[in-house]
C-alpha cells in the first residue's frame, strides 16, 4: 500500500467524522490554568478529559521540586540510561516506587506505555504464553506484538473464560503470564482481581496488573486495585505510569521478583530510548510524597467522582458499569458522540471521545476523567451543561434537563449560553493549586 | 471430529447472527472488509468460535486471515492439534 493509498484509508474511516466539527487529533489548549480548566479556542473551559485524578500537575511542592532539579542537573539526559548511566535520582526514583508499593524492586520507564512495552515483551519470550483481558490498552496488545510468546486473549473480566484457557495450556512448558488492569480506561470497571488471583493460583501462572488508571485512586493507601482486592501478595508484577495520579510522566514495574532486574539488561522500550529528565524524577518522587501525605485527595476524588456519576445517571444518561474517576457516556453512533463531543466543547467543557475500533463492544463514548481538583462548582457547572446539550440533542429527555435545573437553588444556575465561558471558571490559580494540594501550602 | 467444510459453515452461520443487513456469506468473503465488523468485533467473534469449537485461538493464528476460507482452516488446524 502506497503512501497515497494509506491517506486515503484514513481520510475514508474518519473524515467524515472530522467533518462534523473538530479533529480530535489536533486539538489545541491555547493555555492551561490549573489541573481542571484551560482554554480553549478563547473560551475558559473545566477539563474532563486528563487523567489527572489528584490534580497533581500543579501541586506546588511538584512544580518547586521540578523547577530545583533543572537547576541543579539540567533539562535532560540526553540519551538512555544504559548509554549514558544512571543518575542518582532514577535510582532514589526507583527505591520510592518499590517503597510506595512495599515491594523489592521497581524499574522506571520513559512513559507508561514504554513500561508496558517493555515489561511484558522481556518476560513473556518464545514458549511463554501471554494471557490478556479482550479489553486490554493498546500498550498491552504492542507489548503482545514485541514479545515472542503465545498470545491468547480471554474476555473481559471473565475468570471463568481465563481458567478455561489456562486448563488447556496445563502440562505445556514455559510460563504463562496474566495480564490485567485494574480500573480499565474506556468504561472505568474494574476487573474482578479476587477472582482472576484465584485462577492464577491455582494454574501456576503469573500475574500482572496495569495499575495506571488506579495508582491514587483506589486502595486505602492508593496503591490501586490490587490492595483494595486484598491480592498484593498473588501480583507478581505491578506496572503503572506517573502521567495520571502522579502528574507527570514515566512508567515503572514493580515487583518482589528479583529476576524484574533482568528488563535493564533485555528490555528493548528500557534500554533503547533516552531516561526520564530530572525536572520530571523530581517531580513523580515529590508527587509520591504529596499522594501519601494527602489521603484527603482520594476521598475528595470519589466525592467528585460519585456526584458527577449520579448527576448525569438522574439526567437519563446511559453510563458505564460502576461509579469510577472515569464516567464514561454511551452514546448511540459514532456521528452522534463526534456531535455531542463537539457541541460540549462549544459549551465549555472538554471531554475524550472513543470510538470503534479503539472501543470495547463497538460502543461510543465520551469519556470524563474526575479530578480531586475540580471544585463543586465546576462539577455542577459540567452536568448542567451535560444536561442542557443532552436535551438539545434529545440524547435524554427533556424533562430531565429541567428538573436538574429546577432542583437547584435559587441564583446557583449555571447554565451557559451560546458557548459562552461557564460563569464560575474564573477560579483563581491559587485557590485551584490548594485544592488540588488538599490542604493549602504556604 | 469436525471437517473443513462443516467448519466453514459453522463459521458462515455463526457469523450471519453478527452481521446486519442483508449479504450473503461466502468461503470469499472477506470478513472486515465485507461484513462492516470493525476489528476488535472479529476478534470477540472468535470468542464464540472458542465455545463452539472449545479450543483456544491464539492471536497470531488469525493475525494474516482475511477471509472466512482462511479464518476455516485456522480454525480447523487448531482442532485438530487438540484432538
Amino acid at each position: 500500500m502506497s503512501i497515497e493509498d494509506k491517506v486515503m484509508a484514513v481520510e475514508k474511516a474518519f473524515g467524515a467524522l472530522k467533518a462534523l466539527g473538530r479533529d480530535p487529533t489536533r486539538l489545541e489548549f491555547d493555555e492551561v490554568i490549573s489541573p481542571t480548566e484551560a482554554v480553549l479556542e478563547g473560551r475558559r473551559t473545566i477539563l474532563l478529559g486528563t487523567n489527572n485524578y489528584l490534580g497533581m500537575t500543579f501541586d506546588e511542592a511538584c512544580v518547586s521540586e521540578a523547577k530545583a532539579a533543572i537547576d541543579q542537573f539540567g533539562t535532560g539526559t540526553t540519551g538512555s540510561r544504559i548509554a549514558n548511566g544512571t543518575y542518582g535520582m532514577h535510582k532514589a526514583l526507583e527505591r520510592r516506587v518499590a517503597d510506595f508499593y512495599g515491594k523489592k524492586c521497581a524499574v522506571v520507564f520513559s512513559t507508561g506505555y514504554a513500561a508496558n512495552l517493555g515489561s511484558i515483551s522481556a518476560l513473556a519470550q518464545q514458549g511463554d504464553y501471554l494471557l490478556i483481558d479482550a479489553d486490554s490498552h493498546a500498550s498491552i496488545y504492542d507489548a503482545c506484538k514485541l514479545s515472542s510468546a503465545e498470545v491468547i486473549r480471554f474476555r473481559h473480566n471473565d475468570p471463568e473464560d481465563l481458567a478455561r484457557k489456562l486448563a488447556r495450556l496445563q502440562g505445556k512448558p514455559g510460563d504463562k503470564l496474566i495480564v490485567t488492569e485494574g480500573i480499565y480506561s474506556m468504561l472505568g470497571d474494574t476487573a474482578p482481581l479476587a477472582e482472576i488471583a484465584a485462577v492464577k493460583r491455582e494454574y501456576g501462572a503469573y500475574l500482572m496488573v496495569d495499575e495506571a488508571h488506579s495508582l491514587g485512586t483506589l486502595g486505602a493507601r492508593g496503591r490501586g486495585l490490587c490492595e483494595q482486592a486484598d491480592v498484593e501478595a498473588d501480583c507478581d508484577f505491578i506496572v503503572g505510569t506517573f502521567s495520571k495520579s502522579i502528574g507527570t510522566v514515566g512508567g515503572f514495574c514493580v515487583s518482589d521478583h528479583e529476576g524484574v532486574e533482568i528488563l535493564r539488561s533485555i528490555s528493548r522500550p528500557y534500554m533503547f530510548t533516552a531516561s526520564l529528565p530530572p525536572a520530571v524524577i523530581a517531580a513523580a518522587r515529590q508527587s509520591f510524597d504529596q499522594m501519601e501525605a494527602n489521603p484527603q485527595l482520594r476521598e475528595q476524588l470519589w466525592r467528585n467522582a460519585r456526584t458527577f456519576y449520579d448527576g448525569l445517571e438522574a439526567l437519563g444518561f446511559v453510563l458505564g458499569p460502576e461509579v469510577s474517576p472515569v464516567v464514561a457516556v454511551k452514546l448511540p453512533g459514532k456521528e452522534l458522540a463526534v456531535r455531542f463531543w463537539n457541541a460540549l466543547i462549544e459549551a465549555g467543557v472538554y471531554t475524550n471521545i472513543a470510538i470503534p475500533p479503539s472501543t470495547p463492544g463497538a460502543l461510543s463514548l465520551l469519556r470524563s476523567s474526575i479530578s480531586a481538583a475540580h471544585s463543586r462548582e465546576q462539577i455542577a457547572d459540567a452536568l448542567d451543561i451535560f444536561a442542557r446539550v443532552g436535551a438539545e440533542m434529545n440524547l435524554i429527555p427533556a424533562n430531565k434537563a429541567d428538573r436538574r435545573r429546577l432542583a437547584e437553588p435559587q441564583g446557583a444556575l449555571r447554565i451557559v449560553t451560546g458557548g459562552g465561558a461557564p460563569a464560575k471558571a474564573d477560579t483563581p490559580r491559587k485557590a485551584q493549586q490548594a485544592r488540588a494540594s488538599g490542604a493549602p501550602r504556604g | 471430529m469436525a471437517t473443513l467444510d462443516s467448519v466453514q459453515n459453522d463459521i458462515i452461520r455463526l457469523l450471519g447472527e453478527k452481521v446486519e443487513g442483508d449479504l450473503t456469506l461466502t468461503a470469499d468473503t472477506n470478513i472486515v472488509a465485507d461484513t462492516g465488523l470493525d476489528s476488535v468485533s472479529v476478534m470477540d467473534f472468535v470468542f464464540e468460535l472458542e465455545d463452539e469449537f472449545g479450543i483456544t485461538v491464539p492471536l497470531d493464528r488469525i493475525s494474516d486471515v482475511k477471509t472466512v476460507r482462511q479464518l476455516a482452516e485456522a480454525i480447523h488446524g487448531l482442532i485438530l492439534e487438540s484432538a
